[in-house]
């Protein structure tokens, strides 16, 4: 699985990183998203793949493999 | 379970069937939405898209292929009319009617209308993209835009409006804007905000008529007899659900497809998102909140109780607003409160952080111009439903 995010388009909700904390961290000042992890491993898929579900900016890309 | 059936064709809609084959899921899914465009997200309504900074599909929810391996039978351009829950179908305005061994409402809530005011040149709303795009069509340079209730949208549009060097009046019925939702501290702050900006606020303004110059629009009369010229009016008094098509039905509906605590509103029906009321048990009410991570969670938890595995749905509610540059972020439950504390205001009015008390807890908390990272420490506490004063105590260090 590769992961990608738009920074341009968050919205710093930090809903990726209450469900995924080791692939996604916010940005300190403005709370945009940074990958930790671009491509984490099997059992972090389930957490991944709910926060692009849940992301309200639809910033978070997977492609699965 | 073979068949699922899922009314309304937005954030609420598609993150059920996502949930759904994501959970393995393999049969029928069914998605039927009265918008022709594929499902695309509605907050960079008043914000990039008002502004100009982003074309329409940068607000499509996902790619068309996601959309497509999702295997549904998408039906757009298509209303739900009716449901039948002995016979367990869903009537459209067009084609046969669908079958289903569950059903999820999502069909959201649309602007609600100054009465007569339907198709009235230069009377806008903002739902739609299209509400959206006509609007922008008309905000240029020295135009005269007055802006009827300051709620979220009313005052978002404000300040993108603002940017664009249009003439904004915002209009709020009340003593403070958006205080019906976040209390009048964060109203005020908020007012004060718009006020630099040059939008001329007014409070205690109720609406008389819409004035016409022929087939165009010239202005607002108020209640006190007071005419502010305008060539666009935009109505943002907020919204009524969408939930005419389940009338006679059998289920309930009081502002909102009444929902238990596990979103079920009969036996193999679901609401989720800004049309459902549910019984949220962690602040131990009956809630209906018009936000995007709420309507994405919601579905994703109805899928769960589908699929054999419900469970009480009890999220922190969360939403964002940007205004004027500032961005607004709050989580929990803010309306109904019986205290908000201001912990942080600056002078120059751009950081603030409120705490929000009901009985002896705290249930929410909204901040502006702060770090995000800052509110996740509150989010836990008001997610383990901490008790005011210590919040305040552990907080405080
Ligand atoms: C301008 C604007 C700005 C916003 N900004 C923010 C923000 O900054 N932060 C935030 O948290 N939230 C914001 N929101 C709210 C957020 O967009 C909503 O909470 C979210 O869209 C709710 O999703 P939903 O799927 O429940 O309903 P909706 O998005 O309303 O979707 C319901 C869909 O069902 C369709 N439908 C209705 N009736 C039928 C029928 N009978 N048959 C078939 N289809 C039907 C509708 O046309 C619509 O396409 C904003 C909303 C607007 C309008
Ligand atoms: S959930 Fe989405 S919007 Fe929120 S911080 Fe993560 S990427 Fe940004």
């Amino acid at each position: 699985m590769k992961v990608s995010v738009d920074a341009d388009k968050c919205v710093a909700a930090g809903q990726c990183v209450l469900l995924a904390p080791e692939v996604f961290d916010q940005r300190e000042e403005d709370g945009v998203v940074f990958l930790l992890d671009e491509a984490p491993g099997p059992d972090l898929h389930d957490g991944v793949r709910e926060s692009a579900m849940v992301c309200p900016a639809a910033a978070i890309h997977l492609a699965e493999s | 379970m073979n068949r699922v059936a899922i009314a309304g064709a937005s954030v609420g809609g598609l993150a059920a069937a996502e949930a759904l084959r994501k959970a393995g899921y393999t049969g029928a899914i069914t998605l039927i939405g009265d918008e022709p465009r594929p499902p695309y997200d509605r907050p960079p309504l008043s914000k990039q898209l008002l502004s100009g900074q982003w074309a329409p599909d940068r607000l499509d929810l996902r790619p068309p292929a996601d959309i497509d391996a999702l295997g549904m039978e998408l039906r757009l351009g298509v209303r739900a009319t009716g449901l039948d829950l002995a016979r367990r179908t869903v009537s459209l305005s067009e084609g046969a009617d669908v079958p289903y061994d569950a059903l999820v409402v999502a069909t959201g809530v649309r602007a609600r209308r100054l009465p007569g005011t339907e198709g009235m040149a230069g009377v806008h709303s903002l739902r739609t993209l299209p509400d959206a795009l006509a609007l922008k069509e008309r905000l240029r340079p020295g135009r005269r835009l007055v802006i009827v209730g300051a709620g979220f949208v009313g005052a978002e549009v404000a300040a993108t409006a603002r940017e664009l060097g249009v003439e904004v009046s915002l209009l709020e019925s009340g003593p403070v804007p958006l205080a019906h939702a976040v209390g009048e501290e964060a109203g005020r702050f908020m007012t004060r905000l718009h006020l630099e900006h040059g939008v001329a606020v007014r409070t205690g303004a109720v609406v008389a008529e819409i004035l016409r110059d022929g087939a165009e629009t010239a202005g607002v009369r108020l209640a006190d007899g007071t005419v502010l010229p305008a060539d666009d009016v935009l109505v943002a008094i907020g919204s009524e659900p969408n939930t005419e098509w389940l009338t006679g039905s059998g289920l309930t509906v009081q502002n909102g497809l009444v929902c238990d605590e596990y979103c079920a509103a009969a036996d193999g029906v679901y609401g989720v998102g800004d049309a459902a009321r549910w019984h949220n048990r962690l602040f131990g009410t009956d809630m209906r909140i018009e936000h995007r991570t709420n309507a994405a969670e919601q579905g994703m938890a109805v899928a769960r109780a589908i699929l054999g595995d419900p469970r009480p749905f009890a999220p922190v509610p969360y939403f964002w607003s940007d205004q004027h540059g500032v961005k607004l972020q709050a989580y929990g439950h803010l309306r109904d409160h019986d205290e908000a504390l201001v912990l942080d205001v600056d002078p120059e009015g751009r950081r603030l952080l409120v705490a929000y008390r009901k009985a002896d807890r705290l249930v929410g908390v909204l901040a502006a111009g702060k770090p995000p990272k800052l509110l996740r420490a509150w989010r836990a506490l008001i997610a383990a439903a901490t008790e005011w004063t210590a919040a305040l105590a552990i907080t405080a260090v």
